[in-house]
């Protein structure tokens, strides 16, 4: 197990000339730019994990007139809130990671999804927008981005619904495949990346890959800005290396009392204690879009179930059945079982359901709901029952 | 009740009268006269020529586009666990203190509506609520008082 020290990084937030680095992505090959990708190993950090070099491959091979580039900064995963900081501090380089993109991939239209909670940066991303426009149309990029607000809706995370809304429909999850690199909006190749992963490729053409290697582990290459909150007396933002484990990780960010780590939002998994220090953030270990919420010992475990349940039941869209009636079961199962009213056994008849809706739930969100039902009825069950 | 008809016609005029104009219609409608009534709903139906039903159905799946009356202000606390670790429960007690009203409900002058909603992005700072469009976050009560009271001005 390779595992690194905590180690504090300055990428995303590092000042560079952005003008240089979108000159030299204009001076490479579109396979000079993928390959780029590919040999740094960046793997997207919006959560789900998948290669962005082979994203780009595969959007940059499809045959089509029209192709978009698209920013998800939809960031609603409860605890994440550093895709925020990185628009409202270094605009230009989102902008830039999603010209790189569309230079990659061969598009020449991006799209911002920014989260209706965000509306208020809008008075000063639509300036700096416009000044960038101009940047690079001197250097000669033939590229426009264009910003679409979500309107309250977790689920238009997930890149289907978000096309759908886009589109001006309800925010539903398609079917896949086609994957988005075939078919994403408007039916057209898609590459979508989340915020960090675009000023992350940027950073990669600025450094080159080899410097983003020398960061992380073999599975998590690279560096990630991680958004810290709950027990914490240094909540906030951080650029940490990957590969750290969840000890190393809260000796610097505990208060001392920390009983469990959430790693990955409501969505992720819960740390106890005691598997602190055999546990490794990354993909090897806990995977995380950066959400690290601390708990400690004052806090009931089955409020942060609850907590979290309510949020699933209330953002499933209810498309399907395992997703939209497992919801509510799991939340009505364990107020039962805290109440007495039903038995303590009942929560392993609700395990297998979360179980099912992994394997049955047609996308991400009902798939992921088990991962932290499980982990925290697995590590907290006294918590839960009495 | 407002009157709708120019207000949607400009905004039709700027993001178009095509499917993917519906959203920005609909988000223009909202943050000026803070929900959506049927008769607006109807006449981005007729702008747009589709359904009434498609607008609807697109609107409620979305809770920012709000069917139901809401005033000048609409008060959104966020209720995600960091939040309500950090007291969430006394701001709100603050809240509808100050107001006179209930989680859910709109004052009788139509100037504030008290909802809860899902995690905001402010975690680090909570707890957090929105003013329409504006967070305000390591809130206490007092402080919430504080910005109430500034509004109440307005
Ligand atoms: C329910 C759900 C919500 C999601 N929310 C987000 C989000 O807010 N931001 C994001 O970047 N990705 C989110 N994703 C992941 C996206 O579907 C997609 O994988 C990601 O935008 C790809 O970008 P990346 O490869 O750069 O990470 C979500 C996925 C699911 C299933
Ligand atoms: S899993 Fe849940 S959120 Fe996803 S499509 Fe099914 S009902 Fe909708
Ligand atoms: S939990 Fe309230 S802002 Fe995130």
């Amino acid at each position: 197990m390779e595992n690194k020290e905590l180690t504090k990084v300055d990428l995303i937030f590092e000042k560079i000339d952005n003008t240089e680095v979108l000159k030299k992505a204009f001076n490479m090959t579109q396979a000079g730019i993928i390959q780029d990708m590919l040999d740094s190993g960046l793997k997207g950090r919006g959560g789900a994990g998948f290669p962005t070099g082979l994203k780009w491959k595969y959007t940059a091979a499809e045959n089509s007139p029209d192709k978009y580039v698209v920013c998800n900064a939809d960031e609603g995963e409860p605890g994440t809130f550093k895709d925020r900081e990185i628009l409202d501090r270094v605009s230009n380089k989102v902008h830039g990671g999603m010209v790189i993109a569309g230079k990659a991939i061969g598009a020449k239209k991006g799209i911002v999804y920014l989260r209706g909670e965000y509306r208020y940066l809008l008075p000063k991303l639509m300036p700096e927008l416009e000044a960038f426009h101009k940047l690079i149309k001197e250097i000669g990029f033939d590229f426009e981005i264009e910003y679409k607000m979500g309107s309250g809706a977790y689920i238009c995370g997930e890149e289907s619904a978000l096309f759908e809304s886009i589109e001006g429909r309800r925010g539903e999850p398609r079917n896949k495949p086609p994957y988005p690199t075939v078919s994403g909006v408007y039916g057209k190749p898609t590459s979508i990346n989340n915020v960090e992963t675009l000023v992350t490729a940027m950073m990669i053409i600025n450094h080159g890959p080899q410097k983003f290697i020398s960061y992380g582990t073999k599975d998590s290459r690279g560096s990630k800005v991680f958004s810290v909150s709950g027990d914490t007396p240094t909540p906030g933002i951080f650029e940490l290396e990957l590969g750290m484990t969840v000890l190393q990780f809260v000796d610097e960010f505990g208060d001392g009392d920390t009983k469990a780590v959430q790693v990955g939002g409501a969505s992720g998994f819960c740390v106890p204690r005691k598997k602190f220090a055999e546990t490794i953030i990354g993909f090897e270990g806990v995977p995380t879009g950066g959400s690290m919420k601390l708990f400690n010992s004052s806090r009931s475990m089955y409020n942060v179930l609850h907590n979290y349940l309510d949020f699933f039941a209330e953002e499933s869209c209810g498309q399907c059945t395992p997703c939209r009636v497992g919801c509510q079961q799991l939340l009505k199962g364990v107020e039962k079982v805290k109440k007495g009213e039903a038995k303590s056994t009942y929560l392993n008849e609700l395990t297998k359901l979360a179980d099912t809706m992994k394997i049955a739930a047609k996308c991400g969100l009902g798939q992921s709901v088990g991962n932290a039902f499980k982990s925290i009825v697995g590590n907290f069950r006294e918590e839960i029952i009495y | 009740m407002y009157q709708v008809g120019n207000l949607v016609r400009e905004l039709s005029d700027k993001h178009g009268r095509v499917r993917e104009s519906l959203m920005p219609i609909l988000q223009g409608i909202v943050q000026k006269h803070n929900y959506l009534t049927d008769e607006a709903m109807v006449e981005v139906a007729r702008e747009l020529d589709i359904s009434a039903a498609e607008v609807y159905g697109t609107a409620s799946f979305y809770t920012f586009l709000e069917t139901n009356v809401k005033g000048k202000y609409v008060i959104r606390v966020c209720k995600t666990i960091t939040c309500s670790m950090k007291g969430k429960s006394d701001i709100i007690q603050t809240l509808e203190d100050i107001l006179k009203i209930r989680v859910g409900e709109t004052t009788t002058d139509r100037q504030f509506s008290l909802v809860e909603t899902n995690c905001i992005g402010w975690c680090h700072k909570a707890p957090a609520i929105l003013i329409n469009e504006m967070p305000y976050t390591e809130l206490t009560p007092e402080k919430v008082s504080a910005i109430i009271k500034d509004y109440m001005q307005k």
